[in-house]
Order: structure tokens, then sequence, then C-alpha cells
């Protein structure tokens, strides 16, 4: 964790370039921030801990460290909130939607960054326009729409929406990113012989990996944390995701904070260690949008 | 992930061996690309086109509809008729909607404000050599990653009344007695602590969009500035801030946007009491639909709702882009 950073090559230049002049601020700074992540930590403090004890302790002393910790909350958890089930239909659910968000939005986005006027320009600003309209405008009409197709409580039906709702930002990313490539090595190989096909999906594709990273973290963070929709859409299909599962869980043993708590935990756990391991990719992708 | 791309990208005079199984290709051997015939060659403007129909289906033609039932009295159920303006003229004297209306916008001024500047210094304190800046970057962006829904439920305890737990057992515990509140429950204070709940969790998410901007500022200009005698406040208001104006309008934007259109977080922690003190626009437009059965009114409300974003995002952004420079 400490070793990877969301850091990419301007700053190793900042660094190198700084540390032969140590300054006197660095420990007050240093120190300053520690201060302040933990207070921003307190809530996660709570959690944790809460987790980690039966009622009479959280009774007794509810801001202590656990003595002695129990694991025995996480086990109830588990069964009381079907997290097991919940967690498969969350994986199911946004593995398929960042499957679709992946192919569609650097097709598309293909397309619009190389045919920037006209036709390609309109159709942008078209996407673009997904971002900024809030999905409350057409929730009730699309209600209608899954209801008449007969897609509520199907796996299929939550993958076209996420899909829909999500390729805005993600064309908005992708075509960012391959604005700022050179067109030379598609255009070498459609000289080559290659169609446009081939061209993309050997050549521009693999070249869009530090996006396509971004991609998969912020929409895999938007659709498996989504609340509202699987709720609509899902309730009592038995194919609820997991904010669902913990939302109805919660509302059942809402004063048994440690059995709550140790729920909150085992299901925000995939999306962190998600996280973790393509948080480096954020900032990049962020950069890249930056200059698009 | 993929395959490596350096064995594509090292290769400009034909089209490399695609190596392995990088997604799409399935692993083609090279034999077979020449056999592809011409005649099956894809015109460009294919590409848009899965995007564009799915894009249609969820968002443009739902959102058209929206608009049409946003002048009808339609129930949810049977036909209905068209009724001109008179869900907004309903609307004007709904005093929940009114102080919903209120309430969204104070919520959304106090999230940008406060989560920007957070965000910014947070950003500026990481953006620098201290042995810890890494570990700090993600325990600051974390808690934009887990679910707004847990993060309410966390903060239901944060928040709780009791005098030994949470927030007030810490502010007993350091001697602030005083300062303890129904956080939640009482009515002047609840929408403030949905907003600080809300800017604690994505205050991070600002610090890595205003990161990335930090990382585009030049060495060298910072290098001149302190050449020139510059101060560090001066090198900040002069050199990194206006370079920082890309950052910022993507900040302000996606904050605002976020803002207005805030329903999950509200809806789990106060679900807009007690009362209506916490109502927002979102939330009234999911009871009137849902619970009451308004469909046509709801539309309404959620037309305004579009109105709002739509209006102050251009707003934001001809005059944010105005003011960017580049380095």
């Amino acid at each position: 964790m400490t070793t990877t950073t969301l850091a990419g090559k301007p700053e190793r230049r900042t660094e190198e370039k700084r540390r032969r002049r140590p300054r006197y601020g660095s420990y007050a700074l240093e120190l300053g921030m520690a201060v302040v992540a933990v207070v921003f930590l307190f809530p996660v403090y709570a959690l944790l801990t809460l987790a980690l004890k039966d009622p009479q302790q959280i009774a007794d002393s509810p801001l202590s460290l656990p003595a002695p910790p129990t694991l025995g909350n996480f086990g109830d958890a588990w069964t009381s909130a079907s997290l097991a089930s919940a967690l498969v239909n969350s994986a199911i659910i946004t593995g398929f939607s960042l499957l679709l968000l992946i192919v569609l939005g650097s097709t598309g986005a293909y397309y619009l960054a190389r045919r920037a006027t006209g036709l390609g320009y309109g159709l942008y600003v078209l996407f673009l326009l997904g971002i900024v309209l809030p999905f409350q405008l057409g929730m009730i009409p699309l209600y209608k729409l899954v209801d008449n197709l007969g897609w509520l409580g199907t796996y299929h039906g939550m993958v076209l929406f996420y899909t829909g709702i999500q390729l805005p930002f993600t064309i908005f990313l992708y075509t960012g990113f391959i604005r700022a490539l050179p067109p030379d090595y598609a255009q070498a190989a459609l000289i080559d012989g290659c169609d446009h096909r081939q061209a993309f999906t050997r050549i521009v594709f693999p070249l869009l990996r530090p996006i396509t990273g971004t991609v998969i973290i912020l929409n895999a963070v938007f659709v498996w944390n989504d609340f509202f929709t699987p709720l609509l859409y899902l309730g009592g299909s038995g194919k609820e995701t997991v904010p669902v599962g913990v939302f109805s869980f919660v509302g059942q043993y809402v004063s048994d904070y440690g059995l709550v708590f140790a729920g909150l935990v085992l299901a925000a756990l995939p999306i962190l260690v998600v996280f973790l391991v393509l948080q480096r990719f954020v900032i990049k992708g962020f950069a890249g949008g930056l200059k698009g | 992930m993929n395959s490596p791309s350096e064995t594509t990208t090292s290769d400009g005079s034909r089209p490399p061996v695609a190596a392995g199984t990088t997604a799409g290709t399935g692993g083609r051997d090279p034999a077979r690309r020449k056999r592809v015939r011409r005649d099956q060659t894809v015109p460009p403007w294919a590409f848009v086109v899965p995007a564009l129909v799915v894009y249609a289906v969820v968002v443009l033609y739902p959102s058209l509809a929206g608009v049409v039932y946003a002048f009808t009295d339609w129930s949810g159920i049977g036909g209905f008729s068209f009724i001109g303006f008179d869900n907004f003229r309903t609307l004007l004297d709904d005093d929940r909607a009114l102080e919903s209306v209120g309430n969204t916008l104070m919520l959304t001024v106090a999230v940008v404000v406060v989560q920007n500047a957070i965000g910014l210094l947070l950003a500026l304190g990481v953006n620098t050599t201290i042995r810890s800046r890494s570990l700090l970057r993600v325990i600051f962006f974390a808690p934009a990653v887990v679910s707004p829904v847990m993060v309410a439920f966390l903060w239901k305890y944060v928040y709780n009344p009791e005098n030994g737990a949470g927030l007030n057992g810490i502010l007993g515990a350091i001697g602030l007695g005083g300062l303890r509140q129904d956080w939640l429950g009482n009515p002047s204070l609840a929408l403030w602590s949905v907003a600080a709940m809300v800017i604690w969790q994505y205050a991070g998410y600002s610090m890595v969009i205003f990161l990335a901007g930090l990382q585009g500022v030049p060495v060298e200009l910072h290098e001149a500035a302190r050449i020139d005698g510059a101060g560090t406040w001066q090198r900040f208001r002069y050199v990194t801030w206006p370079l920082l104006a890309p950052a910022l309008t993507i900040n302000l934007m996606l904050s605002t946007i976020g803002g207005l259109k805030l329903f999950d977080q509200v809806y789990a922690a106060t679900n807009g009491g007690p009362g209506t003190s916490s109502e927002t626009l979102s939330t009234v437009l999911y009871k009137e639909a849902f619970v009451y059965g308004k469909f046509g009114y709801s539309t309404a409300v959620a037309l305004v709702l579009a109105l709002f974003v739509a209006a102050v995002s251009l707003v934001q952004l001809r005059y944010l882009r105005a003011r960017e420079v580049t380095a």
C-alpha cells in the first residue's frame, strides 16, 4: 500500500529537485497531516472497534479499544445479511456492466475523438449532456420501459441500465485520452491493409490500457455502490445487490451496532480491495481528463 | 489485465502481431489476418452506433418522455391527460417542495465550498515530500469508494444522540461536553450534519483531482518564481492557482452536480426529517412518485431539478473555462 503511489511522472521530478534542499517545514507538515488523518479516521475507528465488540462492551465503553476483541459479529452478520448471495449478484451485475462499458465506451470514443467536427462533435456533446441530466428526470419512464420489457428483477435489466447511465462519463474519459494519442499508429495499420476493426482491436485498444484502468475503477465504484436503482428494479426479486441487502439488514438489527458494523465492513471490503489494487490509475485518469 | 502493450507500440511500420489475449482480438494469429477480405471492412461510424443505441434507450428517450410526463396528471396506472403548467403551479404552492428547493441549494453551496477547500488543502499537503504521502492519499480517498448508503449508516452512529458514544462521546472526552447535540434529530442541524457527512466522504475525491492538476504544474515555473524572490504564498497565488483552473472547473462542476442530485445519503440518514427539515428535491420527487403515486407531479419536480443542474453547470463552465490558462 505504501509502496505504490497515486503519483505520476512529474511528481518524481519535483521530489528530486526538492530533495537536494531539505526543508524545515517538512516535519511540521508531516505531523499536521497525521493529526488531520487521525481526525478524518474517527468514523473508521468507530466502525472497526464496534464490529469487534459484543453488545455489553459497546454499552459499557463505546469509544475504547475492544478488550478482548470478538470475531463473532462477522459470522453472524455474514449469515443474517445473506451477504454471500448479495455479493454474487453485485459481482455479476458489476462485471457485465464494466465489460459493456469498456467495449461500447472505447469504440464510441474512438470515432468521436477522430471525428471532432460536424456530426462527430454533435454526438460528443449529446453524450456529454448525459453527465449533466439528472437520472431522476427519466427515472419513471425508464421504470415503465423496463417493466414493459419484463426486465424488472433481472440481471440484464440492471446491466443495460448501468451501461447507459455511465456511458457519458466513460466516453468523456476515453475521448480525452484518445485525442492525446498520436493517430499515426492506427493509420499505419490501415495503410498496411487492416480494416478499422482490426486497427482498433490490435493497435488502439491496447494503447488505452491506462484509461481503461480508470474506467474500470470509477465505474466499478459507481455500479457496486448504487443503492437507489437496485432498490427500485430488484426489490423482492432475490437478486438484490450488496447495498440493498445491507439496507434491509441494518433496518432489521438497527440497535445492534456490533452486528451492523461487522456487516458494513464485510460489504465494503470487496470494493476497497479493488480500489487498492487499481488506485494508481485514478490520478492518471483524471490527469488525462483534465487535458481533454 | 491485457497483454504487454510494448509489443504493439514499438512498431509503426507494419501491424504488430497481437500477443496473447488482448481483449477483443481473441488471440488471432497473423496468418488469419491475411485472409480478411476487403468487403468485410467496417465503416468508421459503426463504432459509435452500439453506444448510441444503449444511451438513447436508457437516457435520451426516458428523459424526453419525462419532460412530457411533467405536463400530465399521470398517476402511474391507467391513462392521463395534459394539464399544461398545473404541476408547476402546484409546486409553487407546495411548502414542502419549496423548502426542499432551499435545502438543496444550501446543501449544494456548503458541500461545494467546504469539500473543495478541504480537498485543495489535502492535495497541497500530500503533494509534498513527506514520507506518509502515499498512505495519506489512500486514507483520504478511501471513503469515496464506499457506498453512500453504508457511509450514512456509519455516520448515524457518529451522530447518535447518546452522550457516551460517537461524536458526542468524543466531545465529552476532550472537555467540550457543552457542544453535545442530537445532530440528526435537531431540525435546525440535520441538513448541516448531512452536509458534513457528504464532505467527509468526497473531500478525498476533490483531493485526487486537484492532485492531478498540481502534478501538471511545471517545476521550472516554481524554481523561476523562487529565484525571483517569490514566497510560498506568492508562488501558490501566482503560479499554482492559475494553473489549477482546469482541475477547479472539473471539481466545482462534479460537486455541484452531485450536490444538486444528492439522494442516497439523505434518504438513508434522515429520510428528509425531522419533519421536512432536510428534504431535498431528490427525496421529494421520490416520495411524490413512489409513496403518493403522483408520477406527473414527480417528473415536474425532476424537470425543475434538471433545469437547475443545466443552468448552474452552463454558467460555471462558461465562467470557469474563460479563466483557464495553460503552462
